[in-house]
């Protein structure tokens, strides 16, 4: 699905020139699941922010699906975002102003739906991280982990192909990021091709496959055992 | 992306801050107010110094003693600012110009009138028949003295409706005596009321009287021989109107042997003239109110920019999330700059409300002619909305060009 070549991305700070990426290269296949580890600086959320379009590497190519989303223009790369790519973050994202079902929506407003098959849609999407009785709760009336499911059911409102995922539980407690894992795991049983990013240690272990950073560069690619 | 989810999304912004939304609205709430208000007063002021100077008579030429004053202004001669004018004069006119349908010289004076116990100080004015014609006055009832009676010097005033009522309340004054300065006059008829003048001058507050008998028994002391202070010549119609003034003018140069090349030494004015003075008069005043108004739609449309720039640097990390799930730069361009001209325009329309109520207020209680005109809806909606465009501009722009990862992380 996925063929990365070659990618650099330089960061300048001051006089100093960082490498933020410097030369990877990676294939990814569809229906993966993928833990991106690695230390702070070591290029890990540069190539998140590339890979789900969001920046442009200086160098190297970035084929999805055969397309070349390296030279897509502004206007591609939203749309690109909001079709093939869904996002959770660390810090959840949702707008505080609106209530579950209009967070969820937005990428389908984006991407042109109907009124009428968007809000069934949304209304679906809820249900199926288990947030069926709240759909009218804004984001401060819910806990840590309610508001990253509705944010896991914004990033596949729009059915993406990919789910990138940056540090999806760093804000969780013990049980709720346990229960973002399991439901991690079983949109990926269903086939949803899924990037995690990650610190912890619990999350890296559930991939299947594991991919170490360090200085802009893949250390380690290794697949680790699928967990009982 | 569609149109009305960007409406929807902007009008959500404004309705989930009302304080703040409705405080940055204000600025273009008074700015429109004050512009619609101040072109209401322009408007009210051109209408009443038009039917103020259409009330004098139409077709009117106004022949005063004196010599024209510079800016061609309305020159209002008072006793004693001249007497070149005479009777002769009027004569004269009647009798040489062709298109002179009625000429009226005229003595004016001020006179305490007194019957039956009432008294009334009234301004007096020695007219002849033509008078009625030439100023467009009818009578309510009774008659005008005719020429005869004029020339014979008989004692007879037509009194206006203020004066009936002061004199007699509700009883018919018609045949009844009055001393004007003690000299006994009867009154034989009474004019149609004309109202209030726009000045506030009360124009039934007049009686005419033969000019002879005025001018030997009341204002005789002022004015020597056959002097009179302003003689009025209607024309025959508009077109002729500029004719039959310059015609008025050679025939009273050549009663006053006034040389070729010689200053007149009176001067005539037309109602036509008059108007088109006094209404870009006027005009000019009205423009320089709405200018002064209008600057305020402008201190407006500052604080509008002020709270968008203040919204973009507030929800920076919508703009990222937004355009993280889709949405293109033009989509965050359009929200943005829709919340800023909703904001103005809802500014507008309020401002218009409060502009047009605010005239109308001002007409009723304040006894100031205001007439909102109808292009300050249009110009007052159109205005704000241009306001709302031009200063959410740059909100929108720096909005839309935000980078989605800088706008993310930012806290």
């Amino acid at each position: 699905m996925i063929q990365v070549r070659d990618l650099t991305k330089i960061y300048t700070m001051g006089d100093e020139r960082v490498a933020a990426l410097d030369g990877v290269s990676l294939d990814i296949a569809r229906g993966e699941h993928i833990a991106v580890v690695g230390p702070s600086g070591s290029g890990k959320s540069t190539l998140m922010n590339i890979l789900g379009g969001l920046d442009r590497p200086d160098s190297g190519t970035y084929l999805f699906e055969g397309e070349d989303v390296s030279a897509f223009d502004d206007d591609e790369l939203a749309r690109f975002r909001n079709q093939r790519i869904g996002f959770c973050f660390q810090s959840f994202q949702l707008l505080p102003r609106l209530t579950a079902l209009q967070n969820v929506e937005l990428p389908l407003i984006y991407g042109g739906w109907p009124p009428a098959e968007r809000r069934a849609r949304t209304a679906e999407m809820l249900e199926r991280v288990g947030l069926g009785a709240r759909m009218t709760h804004r984001p401060n009336q819910m806990s840590g982990g309610q508001q990253q499911r509705v944010a896991i059911a914004r990033a596949l409102a729009n059915n993406p192909d990919l789910l990138l995922a940056d540090e999806p539980t760093g804000a969780l407690d013990t049980q709720t990021t346990h229960d973002v894992l399991n439901l991690f795991e079983e949109l990926n049983r269903e086939g949803l091709t899924l990037i995690v990013v990650t610190h912890e240690k619990e999350v890296a272990d559930r991939a299947k496959r594991r991919i170490s950073f360090r200085d802009g560069k893949v250390v380690a690619d290794e697949r680790t055992l699928t967990p009982a | 992306m569609n149109f009305v989810e960007l409406v929807r999304f902007a009008a959500g912004a404004i309705v989930a801050h009302p304080l703040r939304s409705g405080l940055t609205s204000l600025g273009v709430v008074i700015g429109v107010a004050a512009v619609v208000m101040m072109t209401s007063i322009g408007l009210g002021a051109q209408q009443r110094v038009t039917s103020t100077i259409a009330g004098l008579g139409s077709n009117l030429i106004i022949v005063q003693p004196g010599a024209a004053r510079a800016g061609g202004g309305f020159v209002m001669g008072g006793a004693g600012t001249g007497m070149s004018l005479t009777e002769k004069d009027a004569e004269a006119i009647a009798r040489d110009v062709e298109g002179a349908v009625a000429v009226a010289p005229v003595v004016r004076g001020q006179a305490q009138l007194a019957a039956e116990g009432a008294n009334w100080n009234t301004r007096i004015e020695g007219v002849t028949p033509d008078y009625l014609i030439a100023r467009d006055l009818t009578l309510a009832s009774g008659r005008m003295f005719d020429e005869r009676e004029a020339r014979q010097g008989r004692k007879v005033l037509v009194i206006g409706q203020t004066i009936a009522r002061e004199l007699w309340g509700e009883q018919d004054p018609v045949g009844r005596r009055v001393r004007v300065r003690s000299v006994p006059f009867e009154v034989i008829g009474v004019l149609a009321s004309k109202g209030q003048s726009s000045f506030g001058q009360d124009q039934d507050d007049v009686v005419l009287g033969p000019l002879q008998a005025v001018r030997s028994r009341v204002v005789g002391r002022r004015l020597r021989g056959d002097v009179v202070q302003t003689i009025y010549v209607k024309a025959e119609n508009e077109s002729e109107l500029t004719r039959v003034q310059e015609d008025v003018s050679n025939v009273i140069r050549e009663q006053h042997r006034i040389r070729p090349g010689d200053e007149d030494d009176f001067s005539t004015q037309n109602m036509a003239s008059i108007l088109e003075a006094s209404q870009a008069a006027v005009s000019t005043f009205t423009i320089l109110l709405a200018a002064v108004a209008a600057v305020s739609l402008v201190v407006g449309g500052v604080g509008i920019m002020n709270i968008m720039l203040v919204a973009v640097t507030e929800r920076t990390r919508e703009i990222g999330l937004r355009m993280a799930v889709g949405a293109k730069r033009s989509d965050v361009l359009i929200q943005f700059g829709l919340e800023s001209v909703a904001l103005s325009l809802a500014g507008g329309i309020i401002g218009l409300a409060i502009g047009v109520l605010g005239a109308l207020l001002m007409a009723r209680v304040g006894d100031w002619p205001a007439a909102v005109p109808t292009w300050a809806g249009p110009l007052a909606l159109g205005f704000s909305m241009l306001v709302g465009v031009a200063f959410g501009a740059y909100p929108s722009w720096r909005a839309a060009r935000l980078d989605p990862i800088d706008a993310l992380r930012r806290e």
